[in-house]
């Protein structure tokens, strides 16, 4: 079974995010990461190929700088690579990505797409859905649980409630949560081996996308209403004090 | 402005609250208001949803919409606006409104905002970025609908009083493969619904395992009509279900007190519990973000205070 599992490099996960003159996030900074939410269906694409043969391949959009989210990928153990880099993609909303990720991804040998749930900068968390109607794949989002059955896939779906299971044929998309699998770090000897490993990179003019216009754009930011700086409390009267704000608030 | 729908998820429980959220909002906006409720309980739900504003209601209760998740209700929506034409579509900004959103996106190539806190027209909504403390204006373009995913709670819902007309429609068959549901398993839940419970208690990675939340159940039950929730690392880390997640990925809590436990207080967390009247944190670190939004921070062992603060509440509800 091949794989082919999407990677974003987004700004340092940890790090306080920044805005530029433009009022696009800053991607470029030198202290950005394959977005850790990825890490999770990297390693569940990893585990499948190892148990049942095939290949994994990375693919990821973004500035120059993302070819670092797409070697993580392969330190982590991914056979090959592709980073679609273009200028014209700077801004680029949700059908944008989707667009450019789906001429992608269609290059790709695959059986199954994985994406994480959300990214970690964005929370957007529909370009999935929109990407397997463009490949026209059947979608699961949300799974904490995959396993191949017959000539599909066998997934547990997490809900609000608790979770569904479902069946899709092959080939399929589903988006992977956190906490799905435990990602594994890259060995020194995988980290070496990764250097090696074959990476394309890609423009849009490269995938045949006609047209890379976005339809959002920032008309504008401003600071919201700063809350008002609460009270610190340390010491023995922490409890009484919290006890009166719940008597304060009625709720005792 | 063109008309205004509202995308009114349909689960087993009924109708989902955020339909009633976005109705109230879109009938603010000027022209005229629809709602599209699809799946069983369907058209049981179109008298609530025309109280709260919505003059036609598309309805089917067709349960494909419920085996099947986003692509039947995708493909039934985009049938309906070619008929229709309307401006701008409100979906609320859960798994299943993603889901339906994202697909539908493919099929009409217009715009999709997503993680909006309000919305102005059909030409510009607001977001919330780096939890909350900036504001972006966003400008929409491109072929109409626009699509416009909502977060929770981000409107109250206010009955108008209103009767819709029920226009019954059928269910679009995709073409090419869907994903099915063969089994549906809840996750058994006690105490008051987190969304809905006038205190909230959550814990986060500095409970350090699955047993301390015990700790914390124990307090919700002295306060009474408390609810305990968790910060994504803590589920993430398996020690609660997801059902228990505030955050962006999980439930936007909007109780009068909000009590965080351990809980260090990233962007991801915080976007989820901010709107709580009042926040209380518990952290050892003086330095952790959460301390900065909550209006009494304490810095101590939360090992100690929160039992502690059981006994204390006990003592002053039983005198």
């Amino acid at each position: 079974m091949n794989v082919t599992v999407l990677a974003k490099f987004v700004p340092n996960p940890t790090g306080t995010p920044a805005l530029g003159p433009d009022n696009l996030l800053i991607r470029d900074a030198g202290d950005g990461a394959l977005d850790p939410g990825d890490e999770y269906g990297l390693e569940l694409a990893l585990q499948l190929v190892e148990a049942g043969g095939g290949e994994v391949t990375v693919v990821s959009m973004g500035p120059a700088e993302a070819l670092a989210a797409v070697q993580r990928g392969l330190a982590m153990g991914a056979h090959r690579g592709v980073l679609v880099t273009d200028a014209a993609l700077r801004g680029a909303d949700v059908l944008v990505t989707a667009r450019v990720l789906a001429a992608a991804v269609a290059r790709t040998e695959h059986d199954l797409v994985i994406a994480g749930v959300e990214s970690t900068d964005g929370y957007t968390g529909t370009m999935p859905a929109t990407l397997a109607e463009l490949l026209g794949v059947a979608a699961v989002t949300a799974v904490r649980k995959l396993e191949p059955d017959g000539d599909g896939f066998r997934a547990e779906r997490q809900t609000e409630s608790g979770y569904d299971v479902l069946t899709a044929p092959r080939p399929a998309l589903i988006t992977v949560t956190a906490g799905a699998t435990d990602p594994r770090y890259p060995s020194l000897k995988g980290i070496m081996a990764a250097k090696s490993k074959p990476v394309e990179t890609l423009s849009v003019a490269d995938l045949g996308v006609a047209d890379a216009t976005p339809t959002q754009t920032v008309a504008g930011v401003t600071d919201a209403a700063a809350k008002a700086g609460g009270e610190i409390v340390t010491g023995e009267d922490a409890v009484v004090r919290i006890a009166d704000l719940l008597a304060d608030a009625k709720v005792i | 402005m063109g008309a205004t729908w509202v995308y009114a998820e349909v689960t087993p429980d009924g109708v989902h609250p955020s339909a009633l959220e976005l109705l109230t909002k879109a009938r603010s906006l000027g022209g005229d208001v629809a709602a599209v409720a699809l799946g069983p309980g369907a058209t049981d739900a179109a008298g609530d949803l025309g109280a709260h504003g919505a003059t036609i209601v598309y309805t089917s209760d067709d349960q494909t919409f419920a085996d099947q998740p986003g692509r039947p209700a995708a493909h039934t929506l985009h049938s309906l606006i070619g008929q229709h034409m309307p401006s701008l579509i409100l979906f609320p900004g859960t798994y299943e409104g993603r889901d339906v959103a994202g697909c539908l996106q493919a099929l009409t190539g217009s715009t999709l905002m997503a993680n909006a806190t309000d919305v102005e027209s059909a030409q510009r909504a607001r977001a919330e970025i780096f939890g909350g403390t900036k504001i972006v204006e966003v400008d929409l373009a491109g072929p109409e609908p626009r699509l416009v995913l909502v977060r929770p709670k981000s409107f109250g819902a206010e009955p108008a009083g209103g009767t819709a007309e029920i226009v019954a429609v059928d269910a679009v068959t995709p073409p090419g493969p869907t994903a099915t549901i063969v089994e549906r398993h809840a996750e058994p839940a006690s105490g008051p619904k987190l969304g809905e419970a006038n205190v909230v208690i959550a814990g986060g990675r500095g409970l350090g395992g699955p047993e301390p939340f015990a700790m914390l159940a124990d307090l919700a039950a002295a306060i009474g009509g408390a609810a305990v929730g968790a910060s994504r690392a803590a589920v993430d880390a398996g020690w609660v279900p997801y059902a228990y997640q505030v955050g962006q990925t999980g439930k936007t809590v909007k109780p009068q007190v909000y009590i965080a436990a351990g809980i260090s207080g990233a962007l991801q967390h915080v976007v989820g519990m901010k709107g709580a009247k009042r926040i209380v944190a518990i952290n050892k670190d003086a330095d952790a973000p959460i301390l900065k939004i909550a209006d009494l921070g304490v810095v101590g062992d939360l090992f100690q205070i929160v039992p502690a603060l059981t006994e204390e509440v006990r003592r002053r509800t039983s005198s």
